[in-house]
């Protein structure tokens, strides 16, 4: 028989191309408020991020002599903390589209070779991993273009520079994963992935904070300038293709003929994709085989259920087992889990973060300042919470997913339903709020009023902020989805946040009154009273919060009723 | 047991269940057929009280699902076509999970659990991760589910998926011995033997509608069907596949 004739790369990545141009023309029909909202604000981010990087630029061009090195070396900084997220996301897709994903079956089994499956599903990877940094990079490199004149061709060049830049991780992430699951079962290599992922981005945002950059703003802490741009010098090197790609575009704009940087990437990334492609074609079949084995029989967290079920002993029965279940899940699911790592991570920083302020570096600090800087960490504590909630209470009802058939066949009420997803968020929230409140204002040294204030404020705004997530958690579920850590990045999770941000904003100002009346007291020396002014004032916090909480979870409940599977 | 009056079901434009009328007694084992898409799954889901009927209503043993679901779904038990459960959950703790949500606990459960788990050969996967099961042993699992707060009426869409012959055989015995106790079962399926070996009545949905229902005389009776098999009213009703079309594709 004749060797059937291969199908070419388009042929095989039709079905996710065609999958992409009809999500996303379901995405505009499914509702003009929704894609305006979504371009509205994906335009301000891009907007926010030429603002900042323009300025910067400009205000560098302007400084003679350590201006360009200066922008040179930011740029090949920023571009090397890319690759590494950039390898770090490809080591998780690549597992998925190589091995775990639902058309593999089909193209296996079909007569496509190894070298075409290689290509597109290295495509696949790649596309899924760099979209996001493809698209930060056009802002940032729009200023570098403008500020430092790079004429029209410079896109070209841009290009030419991240297209190699971006298939060398996906190469290297690809051929890790292959290698991974040729010693793991696939399952065990995600779990593994996931927690290796997850405990690098939470390692990299640890070491940049503890480094504490600000200093680097603070000149006086520095013996010299050579000190500082040796200081500089230390991220990066001339064997990264990261640097490479950096000196090909700044070569560029600084008219430097140097053909090396171009050489190098290009030559680098055609090598990686040749011995990727062979170690594909040596390992990818007994890897793949291996990936369809090895599911999880080993059982986590027994101890802990006898534990909860002794707890919750005293519930209704479908209240108890919906708390169990939920807790279960949650310690078994790695890809939900693992999220802790970044929460840990999260509020590290944010504790540090109040810690270095100078506020107590020996001077009597003005109890205005004090106050004011408790007053704003009750914002910020907020934003903590809201983004916590988002990773742990938003994507509740979409965990659900296709196991709601059987509880909309059973004679559950979902409000006991709501009830335990809500209270299972809430109450770990609550400790958290008051946790980190009360640290941070002892930190701070707050007055006895302030910390009342905080305390009360951020127990309401708690409540309210778990009822808003479950509430869009309903509202926008993904019950499609395998992996629990992507839920929050969905549209839904981006107007929870939003939502949650004009609720704080609005508890915020609500409070300046009271605030500021204790503030006037103080400083006329007399004792704080509670007038009308700041009693309507705090009355009206506690009613937003009470209606914040109420109405969502009403409406979540009637979108539970109302949801068909 | 059931009873099904004027129900409909719209997807926009799509109707997919055009207005059936249909009634299954006490003590009866009822096959629900009809070609892909003519609006089975559709109709079972709307008595499983997943899916909200446009029009019509379903009654559940006089309980109406509409005015009072809680009580409806009490007396029923649901075996869905595709077996998707908590991955995560152990065989045990997803039945005792499906048993608080029918408001059942304690050592009575547990001793229900270990019957069925026992029935369906499951006890020695009972404390294992739901993921390392088979398709048939999800299956069965789910079926044990459905069975484990003694329900009235059992809805079952396509049901013998995934069992090996063994598994069949036994399903086909439980079943009828539940409607020999006064049970009802609901039951789509493509296996038109089992449906000619076992059910006491048939009804053929078609485009959301029923053409044909009643025991095997009133519908060969209704389609004029002489002494023909299921198979034949079926595609009779339902259209067969024409002979040009089959050459096409086979030459």
């Amino acid at each position: 028989m004749d060797q059937p004739r291969q199908p070419s790369l388009t042929t095989i990545t039709i079905p996710k191309w065609r999958t992409a141009v009809n999500r996303f023309r379901q995405e505009r029909s499914g509702g003009s408020g929704r894609f305006l909202l979504l371009t509205l604000v994906a335009l301000g981010c891009w907007l926010g991020i030429f603002g900042v990087v323009f300025r910067v630029l400009r205000y560098l061009q302007s400084t003679s002599e350590v201006g360009v090195p200066l922008a040179a070396k930011g740029l090949s900084i920023l571009l090397l903390s890319f690759a590494s997220l950039l390898l770090l996301s490809n080591l998780v897709t690549a597992l998925s589209a190589f091995f775990l994903a639902k058309d593999l079956d089909l193209l296996v089994s079909s007569p496509v070779d190894w070298l075409h499956l290689y290509l597109a599903k290295l495509g696949e990877t790649l596309l899924h991993s760099s979209w996001m940094v493809a698209l930060i990079a056009v802002p940032i490199f729009t200023a570098y273009g403008l500020v430092f004149d790079g004429g029209f061709l410079f896109p070209l060049v841009v290009i030419g520079a991240l297209v190699p830049y971006f298939v060398l991780p996906s190469v290297v992430g690809s051929a890790l994963t292959l290698a991974l699951v040729n010693i793991f079962p696939a399952r065990r290599t995600r779990d593994l992935l996931s927690l290796i992922a997850i405990g690098a981005v939470g390692g990299l945002v640890l070491l940049f904070r503890l480094v504490r950059p600000e200093r680097l703003s603070r000149p006086e802490g520095m013996r010299n300038l050579i000190d500082y741009l040796q200081g500089l010098q230390a991220p990066t090197s001339p064997f990264l293709p990261s640097e490479w790609a950096s000196q090909m575009i700044m070569n560029w704009l600084q008219r430097t003929g140097d053909p090396l940087p171009v050489l190098l990437l290009w030559s680098t990334a055609a090598a990686f994709v040749v011995l990727g492609a062979m170690l594909h074609g040596r390992l990818y079949h007994g890897g793949f085989s291996k990936a369809q084995e090895g599911a999880e029989r080993f059982v986590r967290g027994r101890a802990w259920s006898g534990i909860g079920a002794r707890l919750f002993r005293s519930m209704p029965a479908a209240r108890r087992e919906f708390v169990l279940k939920d807790i279960r899940l949650f310690f078994r699911d790695t890809t939900q889990w693992s999220q802790l790592i970044l929460l840990a991570v999260l509020l590290v920083v944010y504790v540090f973060n109040i810690k270095s302020l100078p506020l107590f570096s020996g001077e009597k600090v003005p109890v205005f300042l004090v106050t004011l800087v408790v007053f704003l960490n009750l914002g910020l504590a907020g934003f903590v919470l809201a983004a916590i909630a988002a990773r742990f209470v938003f994507p509740a009802v979409s965990l659900e997913g296709k196991q709601m058939w059987l509880l909309r066949s059973s004679p559950l009420d979902l409000r006991a339903l709501l009830w335990s997803k809500y209270w299972t968020g809430t109450v770990p929230l609550l400790v958290l709020a008051v946790a980190i409140t009360a640290g941070t204002n002892l930190l701070l040294q707050a007055t006895p009023f302030m910390m009342v204030v905080s305390l009360g404020t951020i127990v309401l705004f708690t409540f309210a902020l778990s009822a808003l997530a479950l509430c869009f958690g309903a509202l926008y579920p993904r019950f499609d989805t395998e992996n629990a850590a992507q839920i929050p990045t969905s549209f839904g999770g981006l107007v929870f946040m939003m939502s949650a941000v004009v609720l704080l904003g609005v508890v915020l100002v609500l409070e300046a009154t009271p605030v500021l009346g204790y503030l006037r007291a103080q400083f006329a020396g007399e004792d704080a009273t509670m007038g009308l002014g700041m009693l309507a004032s705090l009355g009206g916090v506690v009613l937003l919060c009470g209606l914040c909480t109420v109405i969502p979870l009403r409406i979540g409940l009637r979108r539970m009723e109302a949801m068909e599977f | 047991m059931i009873r099904l009056t004027k129900l409909t079901k719209r997807y926009c434009k799509f109707t997919a269940v055009d207005g059936i009328d249909l009634e299954i007694r006490k003590g009866e084992l009822f096959g629900f057929l009809g070609p892909n898409g003519a609006g089975k799954t559709t109709t079972m889901r709307m008595i499983a009280g997943i899916l909200q009927p446009t029009a019509g209503t379903i009654e559940i043993a006089g309980d109406d699902l509409a005015a009072d679901p809680l009580k409806a779904k009490q007396r029923l038990g649901f075996i869905p076509d595709r077996p998707y459960v908590y991955d995560k959950l152990t065989g045990a703790e997803f039945l005792r999970f499906v048993a608080a949500l029918y408001g059942q606990d304690g050592e009575a459960v547990e001793r229900r659990m270990e019957e069925l788990l026992d029935l369906f050969e499951l006890l020695p996967w009972k404390d294992e991760l739901v993921e390392s099961y088979s398709h048939g042993m999800r299956q069965k699992l789910i079926i044990s589910s459905a069975l484990l707060h003694r329900p009235e009426v059992i809805v079952v869409d396509e049901p013998m998926v995934g069992l090996d012959p063994k598994g069949q055989r036994f399903l086909k015995e439980l079943f009828r011995a539940f409607v020999d106790r006064g049970g009802t079962v609901l039951m789509s399926t493509h296996t038109l033997d089992t449906v000619e070996e076992m059910c006491d009545r048939i009804g053929i949905i078609v485009g959301g509608k029923i053409l044909a229902c009643g025991t095997m005389a009133e519908v060969r009776q209704q389609t004029a069907g002489g002494d023909a098999k299921l198979e034949e009213l079926f595609l009779k009703l339902t259209g067969g596949v024409i002979d040009r079309e089959m050459d096409l594709i086979l030459d």
